[in-house]
């Protein structure tokens, strides 16, 4: 059975872009306002899994060559990382610290070790949630037939 | 410091995973070689530090609000072990890189080696009692890994299983002894709990928290009974057996009781009970080491009777710190001084004897001692190596083990003389024992260097004609073996630097109270006892083929071996039989119980408070479209319950999800709004890709006392959910702690207080779900691609 | 309102109670997915409902809601994702080995000790 889906691959070549920027605003918004590591990541998520329904897991696999299990590998590990750093100076475990630099575009900016824990989560949701979605189909093509 | 020393063993372990496919495999075992080498030298530059009886310490903070802190301190006690572990270490590997064969993972082998390194050097280096035991326990693990390192084998795998669960079950009663002595003390530190205890011998918990420690101790160090687990580690590679099994880990418990002495000694069961159990362990050691034909299990027996020699010393030692002692001070604090001596001593000596039966079993092809012999001819260095090794440890001269095997007979002599505990009494024995035991030692020494390497050769035809080893493999033993002569000519040298800073350690003025080692005293009782030993012991190897027989005539199925494995068998039976009455493997009975008993308890509960406060008072007000969306959820879920098709169901799930992320709108959570939102359009894709692969799902048929049953129990369960949240909505008794968190700004450097407590506050419990996450990642992948390795070849049981 | 909630939640429970207890797989994912929406809905009610604005302190209001519910669910709901996530797909694959999705059927044997 074959679909006419022209249309979506249309709309989902721009979709997806807005949703990536959007997951990445909400990334970095999250100090402040709704947003943050999960959603961020949830959203971006969302945006690959859009890409794979909408194209299959080859096509999109050649254009995105990224390896989603060793990104949720990745994630766990900067998570943890950088929850174990302040050990070496001193600090409990999990300390996190923040402060206020002048950037020269930016101007007044706030910088914060939070966001580095919060990209581990992020990196991780992602790529638990892509990698668990290609499993199934990937899994299906090769022991369905 | 202290730390990266602890860590860099690990640093480098992670390292040889990661480059392990890169590189070429020997270069991994050069690679982790140079780690003790390193540490070996950084912890030697601190030797003229320690020896003026400093100490060295180094604190981080882990988790400050209960107290533990990673403190690290290098004092005189300490030293001596992190040279020992930092020192074989290093000939071992060294050896290692000769011994393994082609079909070994290097890889592997190191790293758990080295993760064996922290951890040893963590338990040595704590002053912190949790984190000694959570180093204590890395040992157990990583010995655990590295007896099972030929996981193909049968023998390994059980091995590797008996010594985790007597040594973790060891662990566990010594982390009940620690948390008794944070109860007496309000301290995790060794220092502090070292200084007070003295005073708290009237304390309910000082006894438990002794024996529980002690339990502890005898286990990792493979004591009277629990030593059964230490000739069944033998099945681990020999580097391993030298490294863990008889230099190392299995003196941790040593350590132990030799860290505790200060708090402890000078109490009549502590002296009692270390020296009996480790005088029994000393003779049932050497006792069952002549009638082994392995010679590692030989080897492995002869271990634990050392051990109990060092265990013997440690408790008559133990009399010195009592006050009462007086003017005999200083000759107990010799035997304490003699057990340090013969720690290094049999590290030396056991561990060159461990590589050569190496060397025999690598180039011969066997270590059963009924087809070896008259190798001496084949394997001419390393037929002397045999012999250094095999003489220290009888106790003959002109070898370090002649030295302390004198002072030790000297320390047991002086139970005798002992004014406090009654020892005058029972002194006798215990010298008979002890000299005993030693008559054994030398019998079994001797077995071990010319039964193997003297006599007729046995050359079968499946035997290769066996050459000498390379020399990579005799540097290691010949190192030890030069110490162990070394030690005979210049003992004070070991003494002054090392053994005098850490009898200081254990006993005020120890230093000055501690001996200068000599290989003469003149015609003493000492003397003449080691005479009779060697006499008694010569004759015995002669007559060896006329009273060895005997042996058999000991019961075989009456031994701890056997109360072990029953034991285990036992339990396992017995939980099976319990579990059996109600585990039908029917996932809806499981169901069954679980929602029974939640409901049968909270109503029993209320039965027995009496009457709870349920009312429907809502302090917020509602909005039409609210109320509208509450019955939509309650339409849909019920509608589920009548759906035909899956897809109906799950589009209705869909609809109580995003009903939930509406309410969440409203109820001002805007991150739990977006969070619900995007998790329940991936869930539903989720399904509807699993749908694919799933059959469309029949209409339940349901015998109607069934459906009947089902349904009262839902109901109940949502009442007692609905009454439960009715009974606790008005209940505030005490002030909400969420307004801490609105000083997020201040504490945080956010505004927002969700993501605040989610990544500063509270960010244990997000790190940690992350990990849940990826664990359920990797699960799925996992379950995706298990039929791949169905067909692989099953490595078990050859 | 809270009232109201608190009913629904039980309302929801007993759906999912009741779809836990049946033979099939389908229906017990769907009954855990549903258990821990009506969970998460209690956690929420107990911090109290519309008792101040948004948790966001730029909002420069006189009282925030509770955000630590709202933190304690966040968590929830991404850990019940994976759970569900995890628990369809053993379904799937025990579909594949078994050729059955009844519990009844899904019994284990005992030659498999």
């Amino acid at each position: 059975m074959k679909i006419n889906d022209v249309i979506l691959k249309t709309v989902v070549k721009g979709v997806v872009l807005i949703i990536l920027t959007f997951s990445i605003y909400l990334f970095l918004s999250g100090h402040h306002t709704p947003g943050g590591g999960f959603i961020g990541g949830l959203v971006m998520a969302s945006a690959f899994v859009l890409l794979f329904l909408t194209y299959d897991v080859e096509t999109v696999s050649e254009g995105i060559p990224i390896s989603f299990k060793k990104m949720s590998a990745v994630g766990v590990l900067i998570s943890v990382s950088s929850a174990t750093a302040p050990i070496f100076w001193g600090e409990p475990f999990l300390s996190q610290n923040f402060g206020y630099f002048d950037l020269p575009i930016f101007g007044k900016t706030e910088l914060a070790t939070v966001t580095i824990f919060e990209a581990g989560i992020a990196l991780t949701v992602v790529g638990v949630v892509v990698n668990i979605i290609l499993s199934i189909s990937e899994g299906s093509n090769k022991w369905k037939a | 410091m202290l730390l990266f020393y602890i860590l860099f063993p690990l640093f480098v372990a992670l390292g040889i995973t990661i480059v392990s496919s890169k590189i070429r495999r020997e270069f991994l075992g050069w690679i982790a070689f140079s780690v003790p080498v390193v540490l070996f030298a950084l912890f030697a530059r601190h030797i003229p530090t320690i020896s003026s009886s400093e100490a060295i310490r180094t604190t981080f903070s882990w988790i400050p609000s209960y107290g533990i802190d990673l403190t690290f301190l290098l004092d005189g006690l300490s030293l001596i072990f992190v040279l020992l572990i930092t020192g074989v270490g290093a000939l071992v590997i060294l050896y290692s890189i000769y011994y393994l064969s082609s079909k070994d993972s290097f890889a592997h082998f190191y790293t758990y080696l080295l993760l064996f390194m922290t951890a040893m050097l963590g338990v040595v280096l704590s002053d912190n009692i949790i984190v000694l035991y959570v180093f204590w326990e890395f040992t157990s693990i990583s010995s655990f890994l590295l007896i099972a390192f030929w996981f193909h084998r049968k023998n390994s795998r059980n091995g590797a299983i008996k010594s985790l669960l007597i040594t973790m079950s060891g662990g566990f009663t010594m982390l009940a002894g620690f948390l008794m002595l944070h109860v007496m003390t309000d301290s995790f530190s060794l220092r502090v709990i070292l200084a007070e205890l003295p005073q708290l011998t009237d304390h309910t918990l000082f006894y438990p928290a002794m024996a529980l420690l002690l339990i502890g101790a005898f286990t990792k160090s493979a004591q009277f009974p629990f030593h059964i687990w230490l000739p069944d580690a033998m099945e681990a590679p020999t580097p391993v057996s030298a490294y863990l099994h008889s230099a190392t880990m299995v003196k941790a418990g040593i350590y132990l009781i030799a860290r505790f002495t200060p708090g402890f000694g000078g109490d009549v069961y502590w002296f009692w009970v270390i020296t009996c159990v480790g005088l029994v362990t000393l003779f049932w050691g050497s006792f069952n080491a002549v009638r082994q034909n392995d010679l590692k299990a030989l080897l492995a027996f002869s271990t634990i009777s050392q051990l109990g020699l060092i265990m013997t010393l440690l408790g008559i030692g133990s009399a010195g710190i009592n006050p009462a002692i007086g003017e005999a001070k200083g000759l107990y604090t010799f035997a304490l001084f003699t057990a340090l001596f013969h720690l290094v001593n049999h590290s030396t000596f056991k561990g060159s004897l461990f590589m050569v039966v190496g060397i025999v079993d690598h180039q011969v092809g066997t270590r059963d001692l009924r087809r070896l012999g008259g190798l001496m001819r084949f394997l001419p260095f390393t037929f002397l190596l045999a012999m250094i090794g095999s003489f220290a440890m009888a106790g003959l001269p002109f070898f370090n083990g002649f030295l302390s095997k004198e002072m030790f007979l000297t320390a047991v002599l002086s139970i005798g003389d002992l004014p406090i505990y009654g020892g005058a009494q029972v002194g006798w024995l215990l010298v008979l024992v002890a000299w005993l035991a030693s008559v054994f030692t030398f019998v079994y020494s001797m077995i071990l260097v010319f039964r193997t390497f003297t006599g007729r050769p046995i050359v079968d035809e499946e035997y290769k004609v066996p050459q000498e080893a390379s020399l990579g493999m005799l540097i290691p033993p010949g190192i030890l073996g030069v110490l162990a002569i070394g030690l005979f000519f210049f003992p004070n040298l070991l003494s002054d630097y090392l053994l005098k800073p850490a009898v200081e350690v254990l006993v005020e003025d120890g230093a000055a109270l501690a001996p200068k080692i000599y290989a003469w005293h003149g015609f003493n009782t000492e003397l003449f006892l080691t005479l009779g030993i060697i006499t008694l012991g010569i004759v015995a190897y002669l007559l060896l083929r006329k009273w060895r027989p005997y042996y058999q005539y000991i019961p075989s199925n009456w031994t701890f071996n056997t109360l072990f494995r029953s034991t285990l068998s036992g339990y396992e039976r017995l939980g099976e039989r319990v579990t059996m009455r109600y585990m039908n493997g029917n996932l809806p009975s499981y169901f069954l119980y679980i929602f029974s008993f939640f409901i049968i308890v909270m109503w029993t509960t209320w039965w027995i408070v009496g009457p709870i406060n349920v009312t429907f008072d809502s302090p917020s007000s509602m909005t039409v479209y609210e109320g509208l969306l509450a019955v939509v959820m309650a339409a849909a879920a019920i509608a589920i319950l009548f759906a035909h098709s899956r897809l109906t169901a799950i589009l209705l799930n869909g609809v109580l999800g995003f009903s939930i992320a509406i309410f969440f709108v409203f109820f001002r959570a805007p991150d739990l709004a977006l969070t619900q939102l995007v998790i329940e359009a991936v869930t539903t894709i989720l399904f509807l890709v699993c749908f694919n692969y799933l059959p469309e799902w029949k209409v339940e048929k349901l015998s109607i006392t069934k459906k009947v049953r089902n349904g009262l129990i839902a109901i109940a369960g949502g009442l007692t959910v609905t009454i439960v949240g009715l009974a606790v909505n008005n209940y505030t008794k005490f002030e909400s702690i969420s307004s801490f968190y609105e000083n997020s700004y201040e504490l945080a450097g956010g505004r927002n207080i969700v993501n605040a407590i989610l990544g500063d506050f509270r960010a244990f419990d997000t790190m940690l779900e992350g990990l849940v996450l990826f664990i359920a990642g990797i699960g799925v992948f996992t379950l995706i691609r298990m039929r791949q390795k169905k067909g692989a070849e099953p490595r078990e049981n050859q | 309102m809270e009232s109201i909630i608190i009913v629904l939640v039980g309302i929801l429970t007993s759906v999912a109670i009741y779809l836990l207890l049946s033979k099939n797989l389908i229906r017990i994912i769907l009954g855990t997915a549903i258990l821990s929406h009506a969970v998460h809905l209690l956690i929420l009610t107990m911090g109290g409902l519309k008792s101040g604005t948004v948790p966001l302190l730029g909002e420069n209001a006189e009282r925030y809601i509770d955000a630590l519910p709202q933190a304690l669910i966040l968590t929830a709901i991404v850990i019940s994702f994976a759970v569900t996530a995890f628990i369809l797909v053993l379904a799937y694959r025990v579909y594949q080995e078994y050729g059955t999705d009844r519990m009844d059927e899904l019994r284990g044997s005992n030659d498999e000790q």
